[in-house]
């Protein structure tokens, strides 16, 4: 396991991005993106949807490579790891996926238990303490004999929060955490961060788009559009920001630098064309 | 003309490409087979659903094919008087082709599709992502048991299917069409052979059988584009790729066995 | 997957199942407990032609599956072919004075060897050879004798 290098102290950022790019087939995602995730924080990174935010997290967990430019993960250019190394890197990094993720065929406890069963030989009574408590913190320690389709989508998601945290990572990636929650569990969610971010002493990533949640409980915010970082601030700063593009986006303009229309051949053009053919 | 070259060209690549990817799978797989001796519960619990699962299936499949070889069988010979040899057409066909192919047909049916199913539903819902963000190899803990399972249940299977077979040809033939049950018996004796007819026929038919139907089950599922489309479509290449594997295979392996 | 006490005895089920169906292809069907291929004595006998006899061919005596042949040559310096046989242990006591013949399960049947006993006190061992033998009758032969006698008496009368 890559231990805490001597080279990262306190201060550094745990993550950072070089300069990074990315392309799927001949669509550009990143173009030179540059990103810090400092220790201890929760840092916000917005985007439209479709704009590679999932993908960036993967890039973080080495589960994609860059096309050029770097990605540091506690101090470790995460290319240069072999396989070995990456899964030890993997274990310090929690990660909420956007359907939860859960293993379909075990019950919650199971689910829960799955990484410490998997990296860990410790015995049952301490599995189930370890557990126990982490349920009990996303309340839902009464529901560990219920099977994920017996889940509402929130309930899943906690659960699959209490999977990430299980092995007491340095770092939770949230996907998405808030898309497509009721308001309650949307609350609940969003405390939850919170809380868990401070009480564990975590460092927090959220990839979303929901713009009034994230701001409210992030310290620093990434806006990502057309592959590259538009703004990054404080959420107050990127809320008073006048640039026309992160200012379309907290407000959800539905028009502006990011245009309504997928780009392609003018209206007009097209309408003529149809009846010239 | 040009196109239809070009078309075959595309294809033939196609192909060479998915081959190839299949069998770079196949070796990360057995490469990792060692992991099961410190896990051996994950391929009990896979034995379970996909050995024990299509229990049914075989068994009752294995018993009217039997018994329409009794029947068939029974038919032809009565009319050259040579009706005592029914044991011997009943076993020898079973044992040699029926038995292994039809349990390979139906094993890809039942066992192959789901396994290509549950694969790739596991990779559409992200459980695969997370298994990798979690530090674990999926390969390790998903698709290893499964490829030993299927190993061990597909020959299990085959020997139940012929054996039910045998006794449901018994059945019609002597229980219902009264030869004589001691010429049916002896007769099968007389020319069955154990390393022929039973060790390669049954035995090694099977377990290649297995390896490879196993083998395309789960690498159409990994290699799933992970949508309810894409894994449907999986699920479909799965039973028609390891049918025709199954019978091209049989092709060779019967003339590489029996002379 | 959780494992529960249901699976385990079901999985044990499922394997004992399939081992009991070979165990029964293996001695039922293939009939391993009459002929093991390492037990009994080899014997050999030659004959002038053996028409249809393979190996893996039926040794009968009296109709009684006794052993089968092993391995079928040709031996250039007496210009026959030479056969040789295993019998099961269980029948020691067969004399060397027997013949052999090679006989056709009713008419369109495979071919088998037959062993007469004889009545000499002496039995046969590992290796023994059986002197007094006959071939196998070819039907094309039988034919152009039968036709060959007709025509001769044919012309004498």
């Amino acid at each position: 396991m890559p231990a805490q290098p001597h080279t990262l102290s306190a201060h550094d950022p745990l993550v950072t991005l070089e300069d990074v790019s990315f392309a799927r087939g001949a669509r550009v995602i990143f173009d030179g993106v540059n990103i810090e995730i400092p220790r201890g924080r929760i840092t916000a990174i917005l985007g439209p949807s479709g704009g590679g935010k999932t993908t960036l997290l993967r890039l973080i967990g080495g589960q994609l490579a860059p096309a050029s430019g770097k990605v540091n993960v506690f101090g470790h250019d995460v290319q240069a790891l072999n396989t070995a190394e990456l899964f030890a890197m993997r274990r310090r990094i929690g990660m909420l996926f956007q359907s939860g993720a859960l293993l379909t065929d075990l019950d919650v406890f199971e689910n829960v238990a799955f990484p410490l069963r998997e990296h860990t030989n410790l015995p049952e009574s301490m599995i189930r303490t370890i557990v126990l408590m982490k349920l009990e913190v996303v309340g839902l320690r009464n529901a560990r004999n219920l099977y994920p389709r017996e889940l509402s989508g929130g309930m899943a998601r906690r659960v699959a929060l209490a999977r990430a945290i299980a092995l007491d990572p340095l770092m939770v990636l949230y996907d998405e955490p808030f898309a497509g929650q009721d308001p309650i569990s949307m609350g609940i969610l969003v405390r939850l961060i919170k809380k868990l971010n401070e009480a564990l002493n975590l460092t927090s990533v959220i990839v979303s788009h929901d713009v009034t949640e994230t701001a409210s409980i992030a310290d620093q915010m990434y806006l990502i559009a057309e592959g590259k970082v538009v703004e990054s601030g404080p959420p107050a700063a990127m809320k008073s920001s006048s640039t026309p593009a992160v200012a379309q986006f907290m407000r959800g303009l539905p028009d502006g630098p990011m245009p309504f229309h997928f780009p392609g051949v003018d209206y007009l053009t097209d309408l003529v064309d149809g009846v010239s053919s | 003309m040009i196109e239809f070259f070009a078309w075959v060209g595309r294809r033939s690549l196609a192909f060479f490409e998915r081959l190839g990817r299949g069998t770079l799978f196949l070796v990360q797989v057995c490469a990792r087979l060692g992991f099961l001796l410190t896990r051996p519960s994950l391929t009990l619990a896979q034995v379970w659903a996909v050995g024990v699962q299509s229990l049914v299936i075989i068994g009752v499949s294995g018993a009217f094919v039997g018994m329409v070889l009794g029947l068939q069988g029974y038919n032809t010979l009565v009319t050259f008087g040579t009706e005592e040899s029914l044991g011997v057409v009943v076993a020898k066909s079973l044992c040699r082709e029926l038995g292994p192919v039809l349990t390979a047909l139906l094993f890809a049916g039942r066992a192959g599709s789901a396994l290509t199913a549950e694969i790739g539903l596991m990779k559409a819902t992200e459980q695969i992502p997370a298994l990798e963000m979690m530090g674990v190899d999926p390969l390790r803990r998903l698709i290893v048991p499964r490829y030993v399972a299927g190993l061990i249940s597909m020959p299990l299977l085959a020997m139940i299917f012929t054996a039910i077979g045998v006794l449901g040809g018994y059945f019609c033939g002597v229980g219902l069409l009264g030869v004589d049950e001691g010429a049916f018996w002896s007769q099968m004796q007389l020319h069955m052979a154990l390393g022929t007819d039973i060790g390669n026929g049954v035995v090694v038919k099977s377990i290649v059988f297995g390896a490879v139907v196993t083998w395309i089950a789960l690498f159409e599922g990994f290699d799933a584009i992970p949508t309810s489309e894409g894994v449907s479509q999986a699920t479909t290449r799965t039973v028609v790729n390891s049918s025709l594997a199954v019978l091209s295979l049989d092709f060779v392996l019967t003339g590489l066995m029996f002379d | 997957m959780k494992i529960t006490r249901t699976m385990e005895i079901s999985v044990g089920f499922f394997v004992s199942l399939g081992l009991a169906a070979l165990l029964m292809l293996a001695l039922k069907v293939a009939n391993l407990t009459s002929f093991g291929t390492t037990d009994g004595y080899r014997i050999l006998a030659r004959f002038d032609n053996i028409g249809g006899l393979q190996e893996r061919s039926a040794v009968k005596m009296g109709g009684v599956l006794v052993g089968r042949v092993t391995r079928i040559d040709y031996d250039s310096d007496s210009y026959r072919a030479v056969v040789e046989m295993k019998i099961d242990p269980r029948f020691r006591e067969i004399p060397v004075d027997t013949a052999a013949s090679i006989y056709t399960a009713g008419l369109l049947g495979e071919q088998y060897v037959n062993l007469d006993p004889g009545g000499d006190e002496e039995v046969l061992a590992e290796g023994s050879e059986l002197e007094i033998t006959q071939s196998a009758i070819i039907m094309e032969r039988m034919l152009q004798e039968f036709l060959y006698s007709k025509t001769a008496k044919d012309e004498n009368s």
